[in-house]
């Protein structure tokens, strides 16, 4: 069992990287991998002016991406705000899509652990598969790594049989070290899913992030044989990050992780992009973005 | 509504298709001849030898080897070059030359990295993004100092020496060259260079480039051979200094050989260098640094860490962490972008390697090698670390330059520092800790001419380079690189 302080050398996490991330994936394996990436994005939407018809639109693109193109597969989930649940569930009936909620006074947290379980089990009620919680990371800057913990148990409890993100909201975190510790954090207390941010805060998901928490799961799986997924969310929208994302996963975690069990993509306008990338390898030539649905 | 396709249909063993970098573009004669005075000159006993490519065993070209005569006709050449042309120069002019020279080499850098990688075996990325950047770089680095040598020596006049005898291995081939040839073209001097035996190609195409750049005949001649060559070329009464990068053997041998002869001489040669994990160390980043430490260009770096300390609280999360990292490395076709570790440089080196390791196991060492599956054809070794060793064993002490680590656990700072010294060498260190205070304590405290700290293999012009010990004499690298090739009046 390891008992010391992992810190984290930001520089050394750069340049680790920039190594994995000039992997070069061409032909079969770019194929393969865009078709993974489909099927590990959690297609989003999380705004204010959302309805339940943009929400019903979103859930027949994520079963139906690109239906010129045969054999493709569908996005892992849907992530919606709370209200949006039901609307979320009733469309996505009979595609295996996931309903995933955010919840816990997202995207700040700033709210009392009450509201906060209550919030969680509204959505859970509603049919959410999937909870995706914010940490207090006010708590967590001050100190108070007892409360950070102790209310993600608590979060956990109130999913029941649903599965529980803990976003970290590394933005706000700033150092490397926090992130670490966070992600160890929330893997302890009963996360299912360790998420980056939450689209709200700049920057979102940035690789050296996203490969320190990877290294946490690695160890945490090392030390106590538990699978905990990852899900960096925010700005990932072109299909070669996505990519270069992949081969973190493959180069940190192993092929395991290479499953929407284990990994997915909060994203909004990738899918899109991976469609394009798809149809090129195919064809050839890129098609014009008017080609790909909006929704 | 219906899914179109059932995700668990998908392929989870996720391979990396060959991404091998082109080789359409590279032109390699079937013969290369001696560069002697500006031009291409076949050798007197019109003797050749082959060079091959590592990674296939297939023959590349034929090189000619230059015997006593060959090597008397280049020093000439270097010295008429030097007498009546380059020592007279205005340095302003002498430094245009060697930009004209480093901008060359950044445009057909492609190439380059290419044929380094064909020729020697190194993997594309590293010839890409290591050696032939840094190629230029020295060269851009060391025309800038040709019109301010007054202002790298103040209140001195620093004069060229004369023709120098510059011998370069074939780990770094023309990155050696490029360290060697700056220097003594921006202070004036004249050279005779010559490659080693095994990777000749990329100094025959800077002979190209040199030729391509209009610099005046002489200045550089480059001529081939093994270590017969070498010797005529030290021996030679025409040399005023000899600079020389290789093994401690061969360096000692030069220092005999040129002992009363008033030649100058720099040595650059082996090493052991001791790699230091501390506990409080960034774990998952020194890992990184152990892995470039020893795996860099197949572990054939004079600077490897190729002994590893790692504190006892912490060592055997490290080993497995290392263990676990070894076994992602990709061995293989050194021209595939995704190769990390290419091929070993030659059947006599491979053989040294497997010999060590084999004294490594009849010692009692613990061996650990990934299981990557290496090619057939080809020299190869795959990535490998010995526990259970201490300073009494004999890989321990000995340089190995190959992919190979010697792994000890140590408990107090006093202790590794101790055991970090306690080598003939003493060219480079690395040390991992998050706190300051250690970093300083612990690298004043090795004998070692670089120190890293929370990194390793970096590497940049401006930097001197070189040993303490049995590592070598003098620097290359730095305002210290010049001063091996002037005399301070």
């Amino acid at each position: 069992m390891e008992t010391f302080l992992h810190r984290i050398d930001e520089v050394g996490a750069q340049e680790r990287v920039a190594r994995l991330f000039s992997r070069s994936i061409k032909k079969e394996s770019k194929i393969n991998a865009l078709r993974t990436i489909l099927s590990m994005i959690d297609l989003t939407t999380l705004e204010g002016k959302d309805s339940p018809g943009k929400v019903k639109q979103l859930c027949y693109k994520a079963a139906h991406l690109h239906d010129q193109f045969p054999h493709l597969p569908t996005v892992a989930a849907i992530c919606v705000y709370p209200t949006m649940v039901s609307a979320a569930k009733t469309a996505l009936e009979g595609t295996g899509i996931k309903v995933a909620s955010v919840a816990t006074a997202f995207p700040s947290g700033m709210t009392s652990l009450e509201f906060k379980l209550e919030e969680v089990r509204m959505v859970v009620d509603a049919g959410a598969d999937e909870v995706d919680m914010v940490i207090s990371r006010g708590k967590f800057l001050r100190g108070e790594y007892q409360y950070v913990s102790d209310e993600i148990a608590r979060v956990k409890e109130a999913c029941g049989k649903s599965h529980l993100k803990v976003i970290l909201e590394t933005g706000e975190l700033v150092t490397l070290d926090n992130v670490r510790f966070a992600s160890e954090i929330a893997m302890e207390a009963g996360a299912d899913f360790i998420k980056t941010s939450t689209g709200k805060v700049t920057p979102a998901a940035t690789p050296p992030v996203v490969l320190v928490m990877l290294e946490a799961i690695r160890d945490y799986y090392k030390q106590t044989g538990k699978k905990i997924g990852m899900k960096p969310a925010g700005g990932i929208s072109k299909a070669k990050l996505a990519v270069q994302y992949l081969v973190m996963v493959r180069e940190t975690l192993g092929q395991d992780w290479l499953t929407a069990d284990l990994f997915r993509f909060g994203a909004s306008s990738l899918a899109n992009d991976v469609l394009m990338q798809i149809v090129k390898q195919s064809t050839g030539v890129y098609q014009s973005a008017n080609y790909f649905s909006i929704d | 509504m219906e899914t179109t396709t059932n995700k668990s249909d998908l392929k989870t063993d996720w391979i990396y298709s060959p991404a091998p970098e082109s080789t359409d573009h590279i032109r390699i004669n079937q013969r290369y001849d001696l560069f002697i005075n500006g031009e291409f000159l076949l050798p007197e006993k019109e003797k050749y030898f082959e060079t091959i490519n590592p990674a296939n065993e297939k023959k590349l070209a034929d090189v000619a080897e230059a015997d006593q005569a060959d090597v008397n006709t280049a020093v000439t050449a270097a010295r008429k070059a030097y007498e009546n042309v380059w020592s007279k120069m205005d340095p302003a002019e002498r430094g245009k030359y060697i930009y004209r020279i480093a901008r060359l080499i950044q445009e057909r850098a492609r190439e380059f990295a290419v044929i380094e990688t064909m020729d020697g075996g190194k993997p594309i990325r590293e010839s890409r993004d290591i050696d032939i950047p840094l190629v230029s770089a020295h060269f851009f680095y060391y025309a800038g100092w040709a019109d301010k040598l007054e202002y790298a020596f103040p209140g001195k006049q620093a004069r060229s020496i004369g023709v120098a005898g510059q011998i370069i291995p074939w780990n770094f081939p023309l990155l050696m060259a490029a360290w060697k040839l700056a220097p003594a073209l921006a202070t004036g001097n004249t050279v005779v260079l010559k490659p080693a035996e095994t990777t000749p190609l990329t100094a025959m195409k800077l002979a190209e480039i040199i030729q391509e750049a209009d610099l005046p005949p002489g200045v550089v001649n480059i001529i081939n051979g093994d270590g017969k060559t070498g010797r005529a070329l030290v021996e030679h009464p025409g040399i005023d200094k000899i600079a020389f990068t290789g093994s401690t053997e061969v360096g000692k041998l030069i220092m005999k050989t040129v002992a009363g002869t008033g030649k100058r001489y720099t040595l650059e040669l082996g090493g052991k260098a001791a790699n230091i994990i501390f506990e409080d160390a960034a774990i998952d980043q020194a890992v990184e640094g152990i892995i470039d430490g020893i795996f860099f260009n197949q572990g054939h770096v004079c600077c490897a860490g190729s002994r590893l300390f790692v504190q006892e609280s912490v060592a055997e999360t490290v080993i497995s962490k290392l263990k676990n990292r070894m076994e992602t490395l990709i061995v293989g076709d050194p021209l595939d972008k995704n190769t990390d570790i290419g091929a070993i440089n030659s059947k006599m080196q491979l053989d040294k390697i497997k010999m060590y390791v084999d004294i490594g196991l009849n010692e009692g060492g613990t061996v650990y090698q990934s299981s990557c599956k290496l090619p057939e054809k080809g020299y190869w070794h795959a990535p490998t670390l010995f526990t259970d060793v201490s300073q009494s064993h004999r890989i321990v002490q000995e340089e190995i330059f190959g992919p190979v680590l010697a792994v000890q656990t140590f408990r107090t700072v006093d202790e590794v520092i101790t055991k970090a010294n306690n080598t003939p060498y003493g060219l480079s260190g690395g040390v991992w800790t998050d706190k300051g205070a250690k970093i300083f304590k612990v690298s004043k405290a090795i004998r070692a001419g670089v120190l890293w700290a929370n990194t390793f293999n970096k590497f940049d012009p401006s930097s001197p380079f070189g040993g303490y010990k049995e590592s070598g004499m003098g620097r290359e690298g730095g305002l210290e690189g010049l001063q091996p090739y002037v005399n301070l009046v």
